[in-house]
């Protein structure tokens, strides 16, 4: 599908589609139908070089090409408060079969000083069934950066499925206030086994790894943090 | 010539109306098909639908009360009427309100088995659906004993509207036979490591999965509303003629039907005499219809047994000479696999991996001049063929292409190497679409006019369908002029297989009978295969032209037709 003239009169189709859903049940959708959407991914603590509580879901409202996402995860680390903690707000057009192009806005509350982003970035399947997640940030202090996750799903049985992951974040400059170097950040890397009671909800056990690099690395080393963790996973994934 | 119809029909079904004028009312009734609990929609609170009995040549008047709370309608499927009693809503038909009833009035100009169902929110899959019989004015050129209705649904305890949301939000919900690490090895074992991997590859490039024959799963399948326990029965004695209407009223299921130990003779395909032909089995897809004679011979119970496409259960029947009776249930076969073939029409397919398709015979084809992405290498089916200038045929080797004739006839033949391909459970006749042959000349057939390609287009990942790569809230009608007859050009790019509905005119089927093809309501297209039907464009009005698989249409794999004088070409 590469051309279609599309219900992409947006934003209006997506705001009178959401009015019109709320109010009429359409026939065959003579009108663009809305859907809701919401997933957490992660969520559940990570045990081991440091407690912590860690979450990471993301939603969208919307039709079939336009949809408007939210996206938020952080982490919530015994004895020291929230460490991590972002919203970004996006919206997304299905651009190919498999891909969205996603632009909006990223807002940090942790960790301090607070930061707003613009966000763009991707998220689709990759070819041999890689699902990816790659944005670039500018921030209001005007610092480039960019994230890279990568899942795949590895059926055990139809139910229980291992999932490595990994993710890892880079800047163009450094930002020291907030203990980001240029060059590349940090690297994680978890497998986790899920267990899908039904498609919606599945416990998950699993192991993490992650580890700061470079400028990065230097800056954690220089308030006294590790700049390497390996946790124990446990928690839910669910979606509605 | 003894006929029972009456009497057999009206005491297995439904109360069999009989007047000119019928009263019909859509409502809640409470069923328990699983051991849950549900609501079906229903008509005078039967599921199905009471068997309506027309005649040929009545004036029908048909009273419909909606005592729903959301709006409703009932659509005559297959009926030649004018298009304002087709009940399409949105297609000069307002559908009707809760509380309202519309009156439908329409002249019946045909005969054989239909059926009719909601067109109006998904609310087939929830039950609203009916099985009709037309009585012929002349005689029908066969003969039988005993006419039974077979139709054959498949019934959820959700929600239409909960499926539909689930296949947004992850088009693989259903889909509990998807290839896991102990499939990977015993394919290795198989067929070799290397073997094994390329075939993963091949499918992890394409983001495809092989077992994804059907979007839903869960169904309990039904005929006549009873389930495969409950045992839907038919009375006959050893020797009688047994006509059996199969009618397939699923939103989404698919059936290759047999019944061991019985030939059975296909006298009638959507409603239409064929000349008789003798099968050991026949494929029937979403919204077709057709009428079968068996004659059992022994004094025993005779199985029919509907398998679904996918394998993942059955609907059955039994013909007994006495009540209580039941006959030996076969085994499901395994769940098919789609094979490359299957994936011949899709945009990004791997080439290089193409079964039996030899790209060093293609000499004299320009490569640059020739779009791979939308050419279907398994059956040539898709091809643009004025765009290939230069391209030497007789050289090329087709890969699945059953003949080297590619004529429209032959494209309508299922590949042997698809994944689909229909194989009787014994071995022997399965019925497929080049067999069908009308009974009597089409004395509209001509040459057409004029040609219009519909693709079967859609995004599996995103259950987004669409025809022309286009949803039905964004495409504009296609507009035919009243009196030209126009060739459809199907291309199924997908790898799924679409059965193709036309409201209002017959699509003439061309299997390469001439004036003898078949008349179809409906045209199921095979994955990644291109078949043309002729439309002589003899009613004016708007007509709906649909996938028939009901989350299909309702995603958008649907077009708004209007046929007037003008006829302004597309």
């Amino acid at each position: 599908m590469s051309n279609h003239n599309l219900s992409r009169r947006w934003p209006t189709t997506l705001l009178a589609g959401v009015l019109a859903s709320a109010l009429f049940t359409t026939t065959y959708a003579a009108e663009e139908e809305i859907y809701t959407f919401f997933r957490a991914e992660e969520l559940g603590y990570r045990i081991g070089d440091g407690d912590s509580f860690n979450w990471d879901a993301e939603g969208w409202v919307g039709g079939d090409y336009n949809k408007l996402w939210f996206k938020t995860e952080g982490e919530r680390v015994n004895g020291n408060g929230v460490e991590n903690a972002e919203v970004q707000l996006l919206y997304s057009r299905l651009i190919a079969d498999f891909w969205d192009l996603q632009a909006g806005l990223r807002y940090d509350f942790n960790p301090e000083p607070e930061r707003g982003f613009a966000v763009i970035g991707v998220e689709g399947l990759a070819p041999y069934w890689f699902e990816i997640d790659a944005s670039a940030f500018i921030s209001d202090q005007g610092d480039v950066s960019a994230r890279f996750k990568a899942e795949y799903d590895l059926l055990l049985t139809q139910k229980l499925i291992l999932s490595p992951l990994l993710e890892m974040n880079l800047a163009a400059s450094s930002d020291e206030k907030r203990g980001v170097g240029s060059g590349l950040n940090d690297l994680e890397l978890n497998l986790t086994l899920r267990y899908e009671v039904v498609r919606e909800f599945a416990p998950y056990i699993g192991v993490s790894w992650e580890r700061k690099y470079g400028q990065t690395a230097d800056f954690a080393r220089a308030e006294g943090e590790d700049i390497e963790r390996t946790t124990f996973m446990v928690g839910v994934r669910f979606w509605f | 010539m003894s006929r029972y119809l009456f009497a057999t029909a009206a005491l297995l079904l439904a109360t069999a109306t009989q007047a000119a004028t019928y009263d019909l009312t859509i409502g809640k009734t409470p069923v328990n098909v699983t051991g849950q609990p549900r609501k079906a929609i229903t008509v005078n609170g039967q599921l199905p639908a009471p068997l309506l009995r027309f005649q040929e040549g009545e004036e029908v008047v048909l009273n419909v009360t909606n005592a729903l709370d959301t709006d409703s309608s009932l659509h005559w499927h297959g009926f030649i009427l004018p298009y304002t009693m087709d009940g399409a809503p949105g297609f000069g038909f307002a559908g009707i309100k809760p509380g309202e009833t519309f009156t439908y009035r329409f002249k019946i100009q045909q005969s054989g088995t239909y059926w009719y169902h909601s067109h109006s929110d998904m609310q087939e899959q929830a039950g609203l659906y009916g099985p009709i019989i037309i009585e012929p004015v002349k005689p029908e050129p066969y003969r039988y004993d005993r006419d039974y209705v077979i139709m054959l649904s498949d019934w959820t305890d959700q929600k239409p509207h909960t499926v539909m949301s689930k296949l947004k939000k992850q088009s693989d919900y259903y889909n509990y036979s998807q290839q896991t690490v102990a499939d990977f090895f015993r394919e290795v074992s198989a067929k070799g490591w290397d073997a094994a991997v390329q075939n993963r590859l091949d499918w992890g490039q394409m983001r495809m999965m092989a077992t994804d024959i059907a979007d839903v799963a869960g169904y309990t399948f039904l005929v006549n509303g009873r389930t495969p326990e409950q045992n839907w029965s038919g009375l006959f004695k050893p020797g009688e003629r047994v006509r059996l209407r199969l009618i397939n009223g699923s939103a989404m299921s698919i059936f290759d039907v047999r019944i061991p130990g019985l030939k059975m003779t296909v006298v009638q395909a959507d409603g239409n005499n064929v000349t008789p032909t003798p099968v050991d089995e026949l494929r029937i897809s979403v919204a077709e219809t057709y009428d079968v004679i068996v004659q059992p011979q022994d004094d025993q119970a005779y199985t029919l047994f509907a398998e679904s496409l996918d394998r993942a259960g059955y609907a059955r029947a039994t013909l007994t000479p006495r009540e209580g009776m039941s006959g030996v249930i076969p085994e499901l076969r395994p769940r098919p696999l789609l094979t490359m073939a299957d994936m011949a029409g899709h945009g990004g397919m791997h080439h290089g991996s193409m079964a039996g398709m030899n790209h060093e015979s293609m000499a004299g084809m320009e490569a640059e001049t020739i779009d791979h992405s939308k050419m279907d290498h398994g059956s040539m089916a898709g091809m643009d063929h004025s765009s290939m200038a230069g391209m030497d045929h007789s050289t090329m080797n087709h890969g699945g292409a059953a003949n080297a004739e590619q004529t429209p006839a032959n494209q309508v033949k299922p590949n042997p190497q698809s994944g689909l391909y229909p194989t009787a459970a014994n071995g022997g006749k399965f019925l497929i679409y080049n067999d069908l042959r009308a009974m009597t000349a089409y004395p509209g057939y001509r040459a057409p006019d004029r040609e219009i390609e519909v693709r079967l287009t859609g995004n599996m990942e995103r259950y987004i369908w669409t025809l022309n790569d286009e949803k039905f809230v964004d495409a504009d009608p296609i507009r035919l002029k009243y009196g030209e007859r126009v060739r459809l050009k199907l291309t199924n790019t997908t790898m799924m297989t679409h059965p193709i509905h036309l409201h209002g005119m017959w699509m003439q089927l061309d299997v390469g009978k001439g004036a003898f093809n078949p008349l179809k309501h409906v045209i199921s297209v095979l994955p990644g295969q291109t078949v043309y039907a002729d439309v002589s464009v003899d009613a004016k009005g708007e007509w709906p032209f649909h996938c028939h698989l009901l989350y299909h249409m309702h995603a958008g794999m649907m077009r708004k037709v209007i046929v007037d004088d003008s006829g302004a070409s597309i």
